[in-house]
């Protein structure tokens, strides 16, 4: 006689198992149809199984996990820059890529956004393209012309008429723009059309030069430091791809989905969305840029890898400035990287170093606290 | 200014305020005292969203690729 879905719910539920092996257990069970006793005895053969698959207590998993990386590391191409994923848009990859990663570097040295976009800009290339001119940032080499006039001590800008329809500017409103950040005269000229006049406080050609060299770091539209937007179809919407990077700035735009918008640049996601995401990042990161040299790591590795680096509440590098430069043991961290430096510094301290870890009883020629080695017999 | 939540993110999971008992069966069940718990800190922007204080455990539903979901505390700090 086959059970129940409440009997079947009621006789997983309390087992200590995780959520997808329940859920795959419980559907199988279903489909099948079972008795009391077989579902028993099933039960049972999971329980055997999953305790078999889990990690042993007293594994050093640290270590399995650096292996499992490391290894095909080494077969990574060691210095791609491809334009891959998007189109034209360069994007570091492959072992720069990962030290990058486990470096917590500050800025990647390609940084790029994934912006999707809400329902009503998804499916319109024309909005699109006027949410991707919001985006970018625009100067005025995009737009114009730039003379030096010297004889009349003043900056001639000839706009193109053609761009500025395309970007959606009037030369309005690139004069306020420039008057507001030069804090110059800035007149728009009667005779011809499209002439933007900018004339110096001084009249000195000290003046004039440092001028002409300072309008051109004007952001007149967009967000500063997008240097590039690129639209792209993926499936059904319209997404965009971006050069560069400022995550906070882009997420105020109208239009941009902020649930689904992304960068590369792990540090920005810490900050934005705080340890959780950037710990999320870290592992869709290093994931993606395996699997994309053609190299299978276990998720699980990467994960362990990612907590490691996030669980004081903040991203610290794997590496003499993180992690190992945390140790406790002053001996395991003269084993990693600037070995004098690191045993003077105690020697002047006077720091103890108790032999808990494992690098610190190699060390020393003591058996080390792992597997068999972390289990004490007691007679009684 | 744009409001919007940051817990709808994807890349961001559930966060929530860990209640006193309960937080005293997972130390239990652990083993451990509360500050061996990893830590958050209270300037997070998800910690400032959900109003958590230093001294508080939060609990962290997330998607795991592996465990479909799996359950993370962190103690807030300062």
């Amino acid at each position: 006689m086959t059970i129940s879905e409440a009997t079947i719910d009621a006789m997983i539920s309390g087992l200590d198992l995780p959520k997808n092996i329940m859920k795959t257990l419980k559907s199988d069970v279903m489909k099948v149809g079972v008795t009391k006793k077989e579902l028993e005895d099933i039960i049972e053969q999971v329980m055997k199984s999953y305790d078999y698959a889990c990690v042993e207590p007293c594994e050093a998993v640290g270590v399995v996990s650096a292996q499992s990386i490391g290894e095909p590391g080494t077969q990574m191409t060691m210095r791609t820059f491809h334009y891959a994923g998007v189109a034209e848009i360069n994007v570091t990859l492959g072992l720069p890529r990962l030290i990058e990663i486990v470096d917590a570097r500050k800025t990647p040295s390609t940084p790029m956004m994934t912006i999707a976009l809400e329902e009503e800009y998804a499916h319109d290339r024309d909005k699109a393209r006027r949410l991707a001119w919001e985006i970018e940032a625009t100067h005025i080499e995009h737009l114009a012309d730039i003379t030096t006039d010297l004889a009349n001590m003043q900056l001639i800008i000839d706009l193109h008429e053609k761009t500025l329809n395309y970007r959606v500017l009037t030369p309005d409103e690139i004069a306020d723009k420039l008057r507001e950040e030069l804090d110059v005269m800035v007149n728009i000229s009667d005779s011809v059309a499209n002439q933007i006049i900018v004339t110096p406080n001084a009249p000195s050609y000290r003046e004039l030069l440092q001028l002409a060299k300072n309008i051109h770091s004007i952001t007149l539209k967009g967000i500063e430091g997008i240097k590039r937007v690129v639209i792209r179809k993926d499936g059904e919407e319209y997404t965009l791809y971006t050069e560069g990077s400022q995550l906070k700035n882009v997420l105020q735009i109208e239009g941009v989905d902020v649930t689904r918008t992304s960068t590369n640049n792990i540090g920005e996601i810490y900050d934005v969305f705080g340890i959780e995401a950037a710990r999320n990042s870290i592992i869709t990161e290093a994931t993606n840029t395996l699997s994309e040299q053609g190299l299978t790591v276990d998720i699980r590795h990467i994960m362990l890898v990612s907590d490691i680096m996030c669980c004081d509440g903040e991203v610290k590098q794997i590496g003499r400035h993180g992690i190992s430069g945390e140790k406790a043991s002053v001996f395991a961290r003269a084993a990693f990287e600037v070995t004098v430096n690191h045993l003077l510094d105690a020697g002047m301290r006077g720091d103890r170093d108790e032999l808990n870890g494992v690098t610190e009883n190699i060390i020393v020629g003591q058996p080390i606290k792992l597997g068999t080695g972390d289990v004490h017999l007691i007679t009684k | 200014m744009r409001k919007f939540s940051l817990l709808d993110h994807q890349l961001i999971p559930k966060h929530e305020i860990m209640l006193e008992d309960e937080l005293k069966s997972v130390l239990k069940q652990y083993a451990i005292e509360k500050e061996q718990l990893p830590k958050i800190k209270v300037v997070d922007p998800v910690i400032q969203e959900i109003g958590a204080q230093v001294g508080d455990v939060v609990k962290i539903t997330r998607i795991s690729q592996t465990a479909d979901e799996a359950f993370y505390y962190r103690l807030v700090i300062a």
